[in-house]
């Protein structure tokens, strides 16, 4: 066992480091704002990418403009992903990895959603993400209202549980499934700890 | 006595079962000739070469456990790969391997019978061979050969059209539908018929590699797309049987089509004095020799080509093959036509 | 039909008939499901049905430490292993901020246009194959087998390389392997010429393929293909030009793009991909810089907290690695894969809708999607 106690809070969320103070950010980042106002709730900059932080209630707002201005002009939908962060309120941050073919920029979107909350589906602006949606829903449990087609991708169909949430054990349910997450985190620390002695 | 019942069947006897052998060594050839294409060595370990795999193989299939699916139409089920197999081999019964001989002092002919409706009779029997495979399909209650049986139904209906035409306009030059009257009216003729009706040949060529499910016509059986074809739901000796009629039917289109294009069991030039040392190959070697490279031609367009689409080979069925076999048709006919009125005048 | 005479296959009574094709079938490259609602042989819907080869790569990323994900990123694309060591590597190399040697750069740059070139020998031989043609899938596979064993005797596995560090490689080339990656570049150029006059102008391979699964280059952005299969739609998008990673940035080469659309000229885009590949892995052999090949890592990878996108140009498109750390913990706090296979997959129902089944199988071939990637 190591020394300290395994008291090591489970991180409380992304880094989210705001951008440095001599850096300007780019220009569609400061019409989206502009344009769609009071949606962005904070920007980030970390080594070379730019995360803008959206309110979940103004996502099609944001996404719709960032896909059809012409200075931002994302048409393609690299990614959508999640991660979960256990102890916050707003449990889960959904992210939106876009690239412009045009410009050739990128920029990650990023929504913080409650456990008991549907964030709008943006199959509507980029198709390509009706998989990667299901893919969420199904690793995270995290709802798509407006998606067209809400299943099970990669697990069976009538499995239970989220495994991607970081409540769910490694070895799967059943074994190590505890009741609250945070303990189970804690215990997931100090085992690392102890890996580093 | 002898002549009427010992000899023939003597002769079918020693068909049969040199057909069969045939057969299995056909499909060693296959995996030789194809391995030999694609950079490898083949089977190798039944023997020398693999010279023994034919045997390894049937007494595989034969101890294999023979399965019924428990829906399947038990009957016809059991009835469809004899269907395939039982025409492949009654077709020999009039394939000429050679003319009249003697042996022991007996006059023998080296076929099996040769009766004057003999193409007729090729051409009769060859199609009821797809019936094997449609019912294999249809019985085996199952959606992918269900499907490749359907293929197959529409594949007949498109090669075997034309193939029927093109073989007419051969008749109209022999003269005659049988096969051994065929063979002697290209040696009277002084010319193969491939040189008199190359266009029939390279119809009779196509519409073969059709007729026994050949790549690039293997649609029914494309394991790509359709698993295993009509045959998905059967093993042991059942599928055998599917399997060695492909081969045999493969034979037989290699037979009817040297007979008719290739001078059948004619040595080359067999009207030229000079080239009468050929005459120490014996007829039925030079039949063998003439099959063995179309079945060598088989082999390689398998190995060659990709596999046409079901819809593509019913346009070229119907708007290329069937348009050309009819225009080859009476063209035969308005030229034989002139040359018996001219030979007419002349007597 | 008609008549409602009395049929044993019930089957037959059907007007619409449902197929599953998979997940075992001989042609849909791995444990892929696709149920097919047929009308004859015409699809007239398609499900895809994945996650058959679900290992949870992406969970299990999240309890090995840094260099252990490595290893599990072998087995997503096991076809093209060492491309997906180097977009992870580089993945947590941006997150450190760790400066990677040239020679490493060029190195790695080498590994990721051979392995290119050994999944493109096995997209043609499959693809090939799946249209018939069994010849061309053992040429592909002789051609791809002198790519193995130059990886053999690099790092000694065949199929899941873990070739690479965070922060460089693990070790200097064989001395005289160089020499033999050139020797193969002039094998390949002959064999290339062997494929394209057993394919390209055939024509029952041009009927196959020509018109078959057309996507024009908006339908196929919003799709979300990548990588070939969207530059055989004739969007110039190549993240070795338009994002350079290792040294791209250094070399000389071409974006082939098709314009159709169709199976057909995918298959051509890939086709000079190929020759793309060699001239590059040329390149970086001639001017393979002196050095080292691992940059100054620290003994304990630990990134600081923060994430980061980071997205490379794998032989099937946009391979992207989406890494969360918490700046504390030895392993990633989230590790999130963008599967090219997986999004390009997702253009099957519509590529393959109103076509015959007999297309099914090429289409699948043609988007080029390896199993163990899509499921993870």
């Amino acid at each position: 066992m190591p020394d300290h106690p395994p008291t090591l809070a489970p991180p409380g969320g992304p880094a989210d480091q705001p951008p440095p103070a001599d850096l300007s950010a780019p220009r569609f980042l400061v019409s989206l704002q502009a344009a769609v106002p009071d949606a962005v709730v904070a920007l980030s900059h970390f080594v070379g990418d730019w995360t803008a932080i959206v309110a979940p209630a103004r996502l099609l707002d944001v996404v719709g403009w960032l896909a059809t201005a012409p200075e931002a002009a994302f048409d393609w939908c690299s990614d959508i992903t999640a991660t979960d962060w256990p102890p916050r309120p707003e449990r889960f941050d959904v992210i939106y990895c876009l690239y412009s073919t045009r410009h050739r920029h990128r920029i990650r979107v990023k929504a913080r959603v409650r456990d008991d909350e549907a964030i709008a589906s943006v199959t509507g602006v980029w198709p390509a993400a009706n998989w990667l949606e299901r893919e969420v829903f199904d690793m995270f449990g995290i709802r798509f209202s407006g998606h067209p087609d809400l299943r099970r991708i990669l697990m069976p169909d009538d499995w239970q549980g989220h495994p991607q949430r970081k409540d769910y054990p490694l070895e799967g349910p059943g074994e190590l499934l505890l009741e609250n997450p945070i303990d189970w985190l804690t215990l997931r620390q100090s085992r690392d700890e102890a890996d580093i002695e | 006595m002898v002549d009427a019942v010992v000899i023939p069947l003597l002769k079918i006897v020693i068909v049969l079962v040199a057909t069969l052998t045939a057969v299995s060594y056909m499909v060693l050839l296959e995996r030789k000739v194809i391995a030999w294409t694609q950079a490898r060595l083949g089977p190798m370990r039944v023997g020398p070469h693999g010279i023994l795999q034919p045997i390894a193989d049937a007494l595989k299939l034969m101890i294999k456990e023979d399965i019924t699916p428990a829906r399947a139409d038990r009957w016809v089920f059991t009835l469809a790969p004899i269907l395939a197999m039982v025409p492949a081999l009654i077709v020999y019964a009039v394939i000429p391997f050679g003319p009249a001989v003697e042996v022991f002092g007996r006059p023998v002919t080296l076929y099996i019978t040769d009766i004057n409706v003999g193409l007729l009779y090729v051409v009769s029997v060859t199609s009821v061979g797809v019936y094997g495979i449609i019912l294999a399909g249809y019985a085996s209650n199952s959606k992918y050969p269900m499907l490749a049986s359907l293929r197959a139904s529409a594949q007949l209906i498109s090669y075997e059209v034309a193939v029927t035409l093109t073989l007419v306009s051969v008749v109209l030059v022999a003269g005659t539908l049988s096969l051994v009257g065929i063979v002697e009216a290209q040696r009277e003729a002084h010319v193969w018929y491939l040189f008199a009706q190359p266009v029939a040949f390279a119809l009779i060529v196509i519409g073969g590699l059709a007729e026994t499910n050949r790549a690039p016509f293997d649609m029914p059986e494309a394991e790509q797309e359709l698993t295993g074809g009509f045959h998905t739901e059967y093993s042991g000796m059942r599928f055998a049987l599917f399997f060695l009629a492909e081969y045999a039917n493969m034979i037989v289109v290699s037979s009817v089509a040297t007979t008719l294009f290739l001078g059948g069991y004619l040595r080359p030039f067999p009207n030229v004095a000079a080239f009468g040392v050929l005459d120490i190959v014996p007829s039925w070697m030079w039949f063998l020799l003439k099959s063995f490279a179309f079945l060598y031609f088989f082999i390689w367009i398998r190995a060659t080509l990709p596999r046409y689409r079901y819809d593509q080979l019913m346009r070229l069925g119907w708007k290329v093959l069937i348009p050309i076999a009819i225009a080859n048709l009476v063209v035969t006919a308005i030229v034989r036509v002139l040359l018996v009125a001219r030979v007419g005048a002349d007597g | 039909m008609e008549t409602p005479a009395v049929h044993h296959g019930a089957m037959f009574d059907t007007d619409e008939l449902v197929i599953n094709m998979g997940p075992q079938h001989p042609s849909t490259h791995g444990v892929l499901r696709v149920v097919l609602r047929l009308d004859g042989e015409t699809v007239v819907d398609a499900d895809v049905v994945i996650g058959y080869l679900h290992r949870g790569i992406e969970k299990l990323s999240e309890n090995r430490s840094y260099t252990q994900v490595i290893l599990l990123t072998d087995r997503m694309d096991y076809v093209a292993a060492a491309t997906n060591n180097v977009g992870y590597c580089e993945t947590v190399e941006k997150l450190m901020g760790i400066e990677v040697p040239r020679r490493a750069r060029y190195m790695r740059t080498l590994v990721c246009e051979l392995q290119r070139i050994a999944s493109h020998c096995l997209w043609l031989g499959t693809h090939a194959m799946d249209a018939g043609a069994m010849t061309v899938f053992l040429y592909a596979f002789r051609e791809r087998e002198l790519i193995l064993d130059l990886f053999e005797e690099y790092c000694g596995a065949r199929l899941t390389y873990n070739s690479m560090r965070i922060g460089g490689l693990p070790q200097e080339i064989p001395p005289g392997w160089d020499r033999k990656v050139r020797e193969f570049c002039t094998i390949m150029d002959g064999k290339l010429v062997e494929y394209e006059e057993l394919l390209t102008h055939n024509r029952i391979w041009r009927e196959r393929t020509k018109g078959i699964g057309v996507i024009d280059g908006a339908a196929a952005m919003a799709i979300g293909l990548s990588g070939p299969s969207l530059r055989g739609s004739g969007v110039p998008r190549d993240l070795r030009r338009d994002e350079p990673y290792a040294a791209y940035d250094e070399m000389d080469f071409d974006v082939p793009i098709g314009l159709a659309g169709d199976t057909y000229d995918r298959y051509l885009v890939r086709m000079e991909e190929f020759r793309q590949s060699l001239r590059i892995i040329r390149q970086a052999i001639d001017g393979m810089p002196e050095g080292p090949i691992v940059g100054r890592v620290p003994r304990l990878i630990k990134p600081p907290a923060g994430e980061t996108y980071h997205a490379i140009e794998s032989p099937k498109g946009e391979l992207g690695f989406f890494i969360v750390s918490d700046g504390r913990s030895m392993s990633p706090y989230r590790v999130r894969v963008r599967p090219p296979s997986f999004c390009n997959l997702q253009a099957l129902p519509q590529l393959i809708k109103g076509h015959l089944i007999a297309d099914v199988v090429v289409l699948i071939g043609s988007i080029d999607i390896v199993l163990g990637e899509v499921d993870r």
